[in-house]
């Protein structure tokens, strides 16, 4: 910054100062663990109760190697992608329609309010809880599906609905979605309304219709919450954990095993392979972390401009405080 | 002519949708909860109703007698969010405003690195934390669930946001010539500018820490010690198996309270969520 005050920089040390708890806690909480995940990822560790590391002495990367060549690995890595990718599309598509309509002048949809607040509600309830009440929902013989099924007649006797991997996948796949995109569509409604109002007003005047108007003003300049959403959506994706753990911890046949949650059983079950778990953590720290680096630039840009906006109207009011201090002192 | 009519066909599609997605949300907590007042015969029978049944006391003490124990997990739960969103809220306004209004060498690359670090999950850093907790004998203790929430780096990026544009240098200025040492300026004058920015903030902080599985899961052994999310997971367990009446209550029994508190503050929270607060 330029316009640096008298005497500024005599508080100086109280950056510092007033930062120092946030940096022990990282070093502390965050920083250390991290590199002591990196280090157990090149170590014999293993066996409940277990914290002596001995560093492999036959091939330091064996660990790295056993976990991108299993096959369960792999799998829990794919079914990861899959379900983040069959739940963000439709909630991104869903998110758009309800953002359109309910930012729309033409339509003024009322009751917003409250349409908001219901689809908004199933994204603060405890994951927990709704991976079990739907396990519940499917159970068999006698869970509501079942029962609402035979009721209809699609079947004559309830079936062991969760044993086919398709559904037991699809399940998870839509708890994800109507979790999020409530919280989505509110997010793109924000975006929507910082649009400013005279280039729709112009469209309009253009003779621009609804769909033309979405595609050709408000999609386009979304496009860097849209960004953020997905990005920010496919770390949570990748650490999806407590809906496929609760569901059914990973069954049918592995169908719903994420790389969350293949890490936790590494690790915290079976023949406790801290090693390997810390391994697989690496390989999915590497991933966030570049997905991290490329939201940052995205987000650094619209900060800075930001900033440079702040300044320059702090310019301005310094400039018109100048004048008027002049004018005043000319009288 | 034409054009009313496509608008009034259209508006109707709209409340159609929106309709059918609000009763989405709302209709598998209601069969849950008319669930936990039927009993497991009743459920047998037929496992979706949409009419309460008389056997709701029943079912709490089936579900008290056995290991679920949802005051112990409420009161865990409340200690560990309470602690983690006033360290969360107190240091990361600290953090935002030694950002805002000192002018220090390293300030934007400390800036820099906390937006690198905010999108990094503590998952994946979980064997290394566990392995270091485990070693000093610190499993079991709420201490570490509360802790690390002193670095909150999402939390200091959206203070900073909230601050950067709020706070006046001249108020501080005054308040330096009237002898008030920078600490006290920081608690008397800068917390109470802050006070919506923490409101939500405390939200979302909170509702996260609620909700936490992973790490509880990962550290907590000791059932005196469960929090909320761990107790729903032993309804998962074998004693529940033909306890459906009480296994709907106990899910009841988490719920209810962050739906009363959601509705008394959802104006809070969408406002919150509108402005990027989180995501997962």
């Amino acid at each position: 910054m330029k316009s640096k005050k008298p005497g500024y920089d005599r508080y100086a040390k109280y950056g510092y100062l007033f930062s120092i708890p946030f940096v022990i806690a990282f070093l502390l909480f965050s920083l250390y663990p991290t590199v002591y995940t990196a280090v157990i990822g090149f170590t014999d560790l293993k066996g409940l109760g277990k914290t002596d590391i001995h560093f492999l002495t036959d091939d330091l990367f064996r660990n790295f190697k056993t976990v991108l060549s299993s096959p369960s690995f792999q799998l829990a890595f794919r079914n990861t992608v899959v379900i983040w990718l069959a739940n963000f599309i439709p909630q991104m598509l869903l998110a758009l329609l309800l953002a359109a309509w309910f930012t729309d002048k033409r339509s003024k949809v009322k009751g917003q309010g409250a349409f908001k607040v219901l689809l908004y509600m199933p994204n603060i309830i405890t994951a927990a809880t709704i991976a079990i009440l739907f396990s519940g929902f499917f159970g068999y013989p006698m869970g509501p599906i079942n029962d609402l099924l035979v009721r209809f007649g699609f079947i004559d006797a309830p079936i062991e609905l969760l044993r086919s991997k398709a559904v037991a996948r699809g399940v998870v796949i839509f708890i994800q979605t109507w979790m999020w995109y409530g919280s989505t569509m509110i997010t793109l409604i924000s975006g929507i309304l910082g649009i400013s109002p005279e280039i729709f007003e112009s469209a309009e005047v253009d003779g621009a219709n609804r769909v033309q108007t979405f595609f050709y003003i408000t999609l386009p300049n979304i496009k860097t919450i849209l960004l953020f959403t997905l990005v920010t959506s496919l770390i949570g994706g990748l650490n999806m954990f407590d809906i496929p753990r609760l569901f059914q911890d990973g069954k049918p046949d592995d169908a719903t095993l994420t790389t969350s949650l293949f890490i936790y059983k590494q690790a915290f079950s079976g023949s406790y392979m801290y090693n390997r778990a810390a391994a697989a953590s690496m390989v999915m720290f590497l991933i966030i972390a570049v997905l991290a680096a490329i939201m940052f630039f995205v987000m650094r840009d619209k900060d800075e401009a930001k900033l440079n906006k702040q300044i320059r109207q702090q310019q301005k009011a310094y400039m018109k405080k100048l004048k008027a201090g002049k004018e005043n002192a000319s009288c | 002519m034409l054009k009313n009519k496509e608008n009034r066909v259209m508006k109707i599609v709209i409340y159609v949708v929106c309709t059918f997605l609000a009763i989405l949300s709302v209709l598998p907590f209601w069969i849950m909860i008319v669930n936990a007042t039927r009993s497991t015969t009743e459920i047998q029978q037929h496992a979706i109703s949409l009419i309460p049944s008389s056997y709701m006391m029943n079912n709490i003490k089936i579900l008290l007698g056995k290991s679920f124990n949802p005051a112990v997990g409420f009161a865990n739960s409340l200690i560990i969010s309470i602690g983690a969103t006033a360290l969360a809220i107190y240091f990361s306004s600290l953090t935002a405003y030694a950002q805002v209004a000192y002018n220090w060498k390293l300030k934007n690359a400390f800036f820099s690195f906390i937006m690198v670090v905010m999108m990094i999950p503590a998952q994946v850093t979980m064997i290394g934390f566990y392995q270091m907790v485990y070693k000093i004998h610190m499993t079991n203790r709420l201490s570490m669930l509360i802790l690390p929430a002193i670095a909150s780096p999402t939390m200091v990026f959206f203070m900073r946001q909230y601050l950067q544009p709020t706070l006046s240098m001249e108020i501080v200025q005054s308040a330096r010539i009237d002898g008030a040492k920078e600490f006290m300026i920081f608690n008397r004058i800068v917390l109470p500018i802050m006070k919506p920015a923490i409101a939500t903030q405390a939200i979302f902080s909170f509702v996260a820490s609620w909700n936490n599985l992973f790490t509880p899961l990962v550290l907590l052994t000791d059932q005196k010690k469960y929090t909320m999310p761990i107790m729903v997971s032993l309804l998962k367990g074998d004693i529940y198996k033909t306890e459906y009446g009480s296994v709907y209550m106990g899910l009841t029994l988490t719920v209810l309270p962050l739906i009363v508190v959601y509705l008394l503050l959802s104006k809070y929270i969408i406002a919150g969520v509108a402005l990027g607060g989180v995501k997962g």
